[in-house]
């Protein structure tokens, strides 16, 4: 299989989850654009490591890194979407400014 | 003796940066012990100054003496290398005999604001810093010394000050900052382009005095001159650079005021004089118009702004506006006359000024006010001893001869009339023409102030007040006796410290621009 | 003897010391030690002036002070030759005689011993000036006499009026000073040294430039203006009588004031090497002696009268520098010195027994108080040139200088021009008349006529009366060693040096020796037909309305100094320039400040808090990150 299917097909993902962290309102869908995201990652790491005959598959290897962080950081986020839903009833992020001047 | 010889400097600086550390770990309650621990230390670094005064070598030239030189940070080719020659050491005891007494005067008077313990250790961080600056022949170690200061004085002033210490205090800090972080890029600068090859970089002020003008000279050095004597020039200050002085020093407890004027400002001639003018000796001719005219500027203007003056400490504050435009005036001459008259005026100023922001902060402690009107006059009557006092250090101030401030002023004008070969002729007469006007002007405000605060009847509003502990105590004579002491003998004497700043300067001086 | 001349001001400025430190705990409040040290120096200055006399060789005492560069000092030293010797004498006496009376004059003064250490500190000055071979030297005792006038003029500083004239006195003889200063500067880049022998020699040698010369003259000759009192900077002298009496007696007669006509004798070479210099001396001296006795004619305080009258005699002493008489200027202020102290102490007795200074409070006092009276009578006709009182001796020769110069024949060749010779002879003959005229009018004014007063007057103690009568002595006295009677060894051989060797025995111009006295005696005889009758109901002058206004406001130079530049410095430029300071150059300051705190301000509000800006912020910043390395750098 050429390299450059893997590779546009990661670009639309990536370009995908660009959009849902930039256009969603809902943190849960933001979250999940995030997800989109690291997996074009994903499978860019995995294309180029079969397209170079990698020995050590270090490409494989840091997928399955990305997808552990991508995990905790799911976790941390949610849970962080959660309190904020608890303190403001509300989990939409054009009203959590708090970072505001 | 070699031991002696080897650790005196090292003694001077980092016995008050200990006695720091200590005070610092005493408990709060303990003011007595903070206090007298404060003399202690500050008598302990003394003695290393008087140590090095009994085995100087006025011979020496432009040789540095007591010299430690170690390796620091090698990578960057910097290094622990103290020592000091004829200029330095007359600043180093100062330095180290003013805070000696500012923590006698503690002993007795404390502003209020904060614990004892923590304003003596901040005075002996800052004289840390100051002593450090005055001995550090490495530009890092020089920088390092010189931002040490500003810290201990930012506290002493936003804790213990006036009523707008907060303003003051981050204007002091803001403006020599802005200062010192331009010198710190002229210092870089100067670093690049020591050496072609990164390995023979070096910071070190002998060696860079080596490097001459084919490196150093030019539009190069023009420019990091500039950068360099904005530092400073924050510092002394010159005018225009002026305008955090007068607030500084006002709101400032009045052992920061003495430090502020006796020694820091010192820092940034001194400066010139040990860096800018041997390192860029081209570049200092070409500025050193600019600097007699801001200096003569500066002599002219900060006496007019005295005699606008309401506020006591505010008036000797502007004075010394005044006094070191005469220090700028004899450096920019080029002359070993006009440098050695700079480091004579140095003192001088460090001493007398020194001595009269004591003799403000007495007066205040008794009247409760430095507005002049307030006081009203009839000092002499109430308190005649301060009063003398007061008159013998004003009289100083305005340049009588037979006492410290004279000579100073009549050498650098001397020095402005015949500056060196290559400078205009014209305006350096014109500047000492100026400068002599401004004597008579500084003449006039003193003893105007005078007139106001010690002579006339007693105003009716004192009658019946008590002046707190009346006239000078024991304490403050003990503070005061060495400066009144100093002001007299350099005046009678002045060989005695034109000796030993003459070998140096003309060594530094005698062929670099002639 | 004059090994020992350095003892001279080493006893007063240790007398000064001990009394200013520990005097309240020495008996007699210190005082004795004050006149024992003077009295010990003039006994030595006595023995210098006898050996000089005898024809010792000049002495030198030098060393260095400090060195300030490769191969410059600032050199430290004394020179003991007939000039100075002739001036230690005097200085001594005067101020022992002062240092007496004042034991007298200023018993129960609240601030006696002060006085008497201050006394002790300006007759250093004046000694050190005296003795000084080297100008910064001789500049230190000018200072110091200089600050001392202002602690002893301001020794009443209760009345703010003399704390002022204390001020004005400080600050206008350093106007003068700082003409000084650059004037020693001149010769010191001239001749590469502070010596006084070897700025003379280069004078002479020609090694040093003629237009160098006329600058570094005309300097120098700014502080003898200052401290002498000459016009346009003698308004400090008039005002210097807010001191005690003995102060001003010893300010005009042998300190402080005497010092400018002495830096010019001391420097005289120099000045005649510059025809400039001699006219700007004779000039400026000329209209001083004229305006100082107009303005004597309408005072009324005694004091005052007398100041105008010392300010007038300097002119004279100047004159005769100026037309090149050495001799006669230095003999000029050798009698002026005891006429001018004798007449100050004695009008301090009146002063002391009547409560005040003014004449229309006096009169009648011959009766009540002979000695003082005999003692001012003589001082008085020695002021007025009678003869054979001192004043005759050396004001003729001042004259007979002038009239030699510009009508007759001079003795030798001198720098001055005629015409200005002509100006002060005829300006010199008429304020010899105004100055009989104004001492007849004090005459009769305080002795004459009747008692106006409310206290019952009276001699004063011994203290007081005794350096009155000696000085009485001298000013009957003291113009004889200039007269034909000396024969060669006169008063102007002491002085004379090599450059300005003695002229021999003295001539007198008999001629104008009788005009000059007729003159003198034509204004007694007027001013004693106006006045005999005590104080008119209106000044005579008032008269002249034009000519008495402009006295009564001292020609207005007080005017235009205090209201034109003290008010416009301390009330007008001084505030513009603090404005300015605090405005302007601080406005930038705080300007940029608030700048800076003003555009972070509209800056903040880049944080909006959207988590999204942020992102999209940062694509952007990626992606053109992205371009840049690819389509740039990656080329």
């Amino acid at each position: 299989m050429p390299l450059l299917y893997p590779l546009v097909f990661a670009a639309f993902l990536f370009s995908a989850g660009v959009y849902g962290v930039l256009a969603r309102r809902n943190a849960v869908m933001v979250l999940m654009s995030i997800e989109l995201m690291l997996n074009a990652v994903n499978v860019n790491l995995v294309a180029f490591s079969a397209y170079l005959q990698d020995k050590l598959l270090a490409g494989q290897v840091f997928a399955l890194f990305v997808v552990a962080v991508a995990a905790a950081e799911v976790g941390i986020g949610l849970a962080i979407v959660l309190l904020i839903y608890r303190n403001r009833e509300t989990v939409n992020i054009d009203e959590v400014d708090l970072l505001r001047w | 003796m070699d031991w002696f010889d080897d650790s005196a400097l090292t003694w001077a600086v980092f016995v008050p940066l200990a006695g720091a550390v200590v005070l610092a770990l005493l408990p709060a309650a303990a003011d007595r012990m903070a206090r007298v621990a404060g003399v202690v230390v500050t008598f302990l670094a003394l003695l290393a100054g008087i140590g090095m005064l009994a085995r100087f070598d006025l011979h020496a030239g432009r040789a540095m003496q007591f010299e430690v030189n170690r390796p620091w940070i090698e990578t960057i080719g910097t290094r622990y290398h103290l020592g000091v020659d004829g200029i330095a050491l007359p600043l180093l005891v100062l330095s180290l005999l003013l805070c000696f007494l500012c923590s006698l005067y503690s002993l007795r008077f404390l502003p209020e604001g904060g614990s004892a313990k923590a304003f003596l250790a901040l005075m002996l961080v800052l004289e840390a810093g100051m002593n450090g600056t005055f001995v550090a022949l490495d530009l890092i170690l020089f920088f390092v010394f010189w931002e040490l200061v500003l810290i201990p004085m930012f506290f002493l002033i936003a804790i213990w000050g006036g009523r707008q210490r907060r303003y003051a205090a981050i204007k002091f800090l803001l403006y020599t900052l802005i200062g010192s972080v331009v010198m710190l890029l002229g210092f870089l600068a100067l670093w690049y382009r020591s050496a072609p090859d990164p390995a023979g970089r070096t910071f070190d002020l002998l060696a860079l005095q080596q490097v001459g003008t084919g490196r150093f000279g030019g539009t190069f050095g023009v420019l990091v001159f500039a950068a360099v004597g904005l530092g400073f020039a924050v510092k002394v200050p010159v005018w225009p650079f002026h305008t955090w002085l007068p607030d500084a020093h006002t709101e400032a407890p009045t052992v920061g005021s003495v430090l502020l004027a006796g020694v820091l400002l010192k820092m940034g001639t001194y400066g010139f004089v040990r860096i800018a003018l041997p390192v860029l000796p081209d570049a200092a001719r070409w500025w050193a118009p600019t600097i007699g005219v801001l200096g003569a500027i500066a002599i002219i203007y900060g006496s007019l702004c005295c005699l606008a003056q309401q506020d006591l400490k505010r008036l000797i504050a502007f004075s010394s506006v005044g006094h070191m435009g005469f220090v700028m005036l004899g450096i920019a001459t080029l002359t070993p006359v006009g440098i050695n008259a700079a480091v004579f005026a140095m003192v001088a100023h460090g001493v007398i000024t020194g001595m009269l922001f004591f003799l403000v902060g007495s007066v205040h402690e008794r009247y409760h006010t430095r507005e002049i009107a307030e006081i009203g006059g009839g000092m002499a009557t109430t308190l005649p001893h301060l009063a003398g006092i007061l008159t013998l250090a004003s009289i100083a101030s305005l340049g009588l001869p037979g006492l410290a401030g004279f000579w100073g002023e009549v050498l650098a004008l001397l020095a402005a009339w015949n500056p060196a070969a290559g400078l205009p002729v014209p305006l350096f007469r014109t500047l000492a023409v100026a400068g002599g006007i401004g004597t008579l002007l500084t003449a006039g405000y003193l003893l105007w102030m005078l007139k106001r605060v010690n002579l006339g009847e007693v105003p009716e509003r004192w009658s019946g007040w008590q002046f707190g502990q009346g006239d000078v105590m024991p304490v403050e004579h003990a503070a005061w006796t060495p400066l009144v002491l100093l002001i007299v003998v350099l005046g009678v004497a002045p060989g005695i410290l034109l000796g030993a700043t003459n070998p140096a300067v003309t060594g530094w001086f005698t062929d670099l621009f002639t | 003897m004059e090994r020992l001349a350095w003892l001279v001001p080493a006893l007063t400025l240790a007398a000064w010391a001990l009394i200013l430190l520990v005097g309240r705990r020495l008996p007699g409040k210190g005082a004795p030690f004050g006149i024992l040290a003077v009295g010990a120096g003039w006994l030595l200055s006595l023995g210098i002036l006898g050996r000089v006399i005898g024809g010792a060789a000049p002495y030198h005492l030098r060393g260095d002070w400090a060195p300030f560069s490769t191969d410059l000092r600032i050199p430290i030293g004394i020179t003991v030759d007939g000039l100075a010797a002739v001036l230690l004498v005097v200085v001594t006496t005067v101020s022992l005689l002062v240092q007496i009376y004042s034991v007298g004059y200023m018993r129960g003064d609240e601030r006696y011993v002060l006085f008497f250490a201050n006394l002790s500190l300006f007759t250093s000055g004046m000694l050190i000036v005296v003795l000084a071979d080297n100008l910064l030297f001789l500049l230190v005792g000018w200072e110091i006499m200089g600050v001392c006038s202002y602690f002893l003029i301001g020794h009443w500083w209760e009345d703010p009026a003399n704390a002022r004239a204390a001020i004005k006195a400080f600050l206008v003889t350093r106007v003068g000073d700082i003409g000084f200063l650059f004037g020693i500067f001149v010769f010191f880049w001239a001749a590469k040294s502070f010596e006084i022998e070897r700025i003379i020699a280069g004078v002479e040698s020609g090694a040093i430039g003629s237009t160098t010369v006329t600058l570094g003259a005309v300097l120098l000759f700014c502080g003898a203006i200052g401290k002498s009192g000459q016009f346009p900077l003698h308004v400090w002298l008039p005002d210097a009588m807010a001191g005690p009496t003995p102060v001003s007696a010893l300010i005009h007669a042998a300190t402080m004031v005497a010092a400018g006509v002495f830096l010019v004798a001391r420097m005289f070479p120099v000045f005649e090497a510059s025809a400039t210099a001699m006219n700007e001396i004779a000039v400026i001296a000329s209209i001083t002696m004229l305006i100082a006795a107009l303005l004597a004619l309408v005072q009324d305080d005694i004091k005052r009268v007398l100041a105008y009258s010392t300010v007038s005699q300097l002119a004279y002493m100047m004159a005769g520098l100026g037309v090149g008489g050495y001799e006669s200027g230095v003999f000029h202020l050798f009698t002026h010195a005891f006429f001018k102290a004798g007449l100050f102490l004695a009008a301090g007795c009146v002063i002391h027994a009547v409560g005040s200074n003014s004449m229309s409070r006096m009169g009648g006092l011959a009766k009540v108080m002979p000695w003082t009276f005999w003692s001012f009578t003589v001082g008085a006709l020695a002021l007025a040139g009678i003869f054979p009182l001192a004043g005759f001796w050396s004001k003729d020769e001042i004259l007979t200088e002038a009239w030699n110069l510009g009508f007759g024949t001079p003795a030798e060749h001198v720098a001055t021009s005629q015409g200005v010779a002509q100006i002060v002879f005829v300006t010199g003959m008429f304020t010899a008349f105004l100055t009989a005229f104004y001492v007849a009018r004090m005459l009769w004014l305080t002795f004459g006529s009747a008692y106006r007063g409310d206290r019952h007057p009276h001699e004063p103690d011994g203290f007081m009366l005794l350096p009155v009568v000696l000085l009485a002595v001298g000013a009957a006295l003291a113009g004889l060693l200039g007269s034909p009677l000396m024969g060669e060894t006169n008063f102007g051989s002491w002085i004379a040096t090599p450059q300005l060797p003695a002229r021999g025995a003295v001539v007198i111009n008999w001629g104008l020796a009788a005009t000059a006295t007729a003159v003198a005696l034509v204004g007694m005889a007027l001013g004693w037909r106006l006045y005999r009758k005590g104080l008119p109901e209106r000044e005579y002058l008032t008269r002249l309305p034009l000519l008495y206004t402009t006295l009564e406001h001292k020609f207005y130079l007080d005017d235009l100094y205090e209201r034109g530049i003290v008010r416009g410095v301390v009330g007008g430029l001084a505030p513009a320039t603090y404005w300015f300071d605090q405005r302007v150059i601080d406005g930038v300051v705080n300007g940029i400040a608030l700048g800076t705190r003003q555009l972070a301000r509209g800056l903040r509000y880049v944080q909006t808090g959207q988590a999204q800006w942020y992102a999209a912020a940062l694509f952007v910043g990626v992606v053109g990150l992205a371009v840049v390395v690819t389509q740039v750098i990656g080329r």
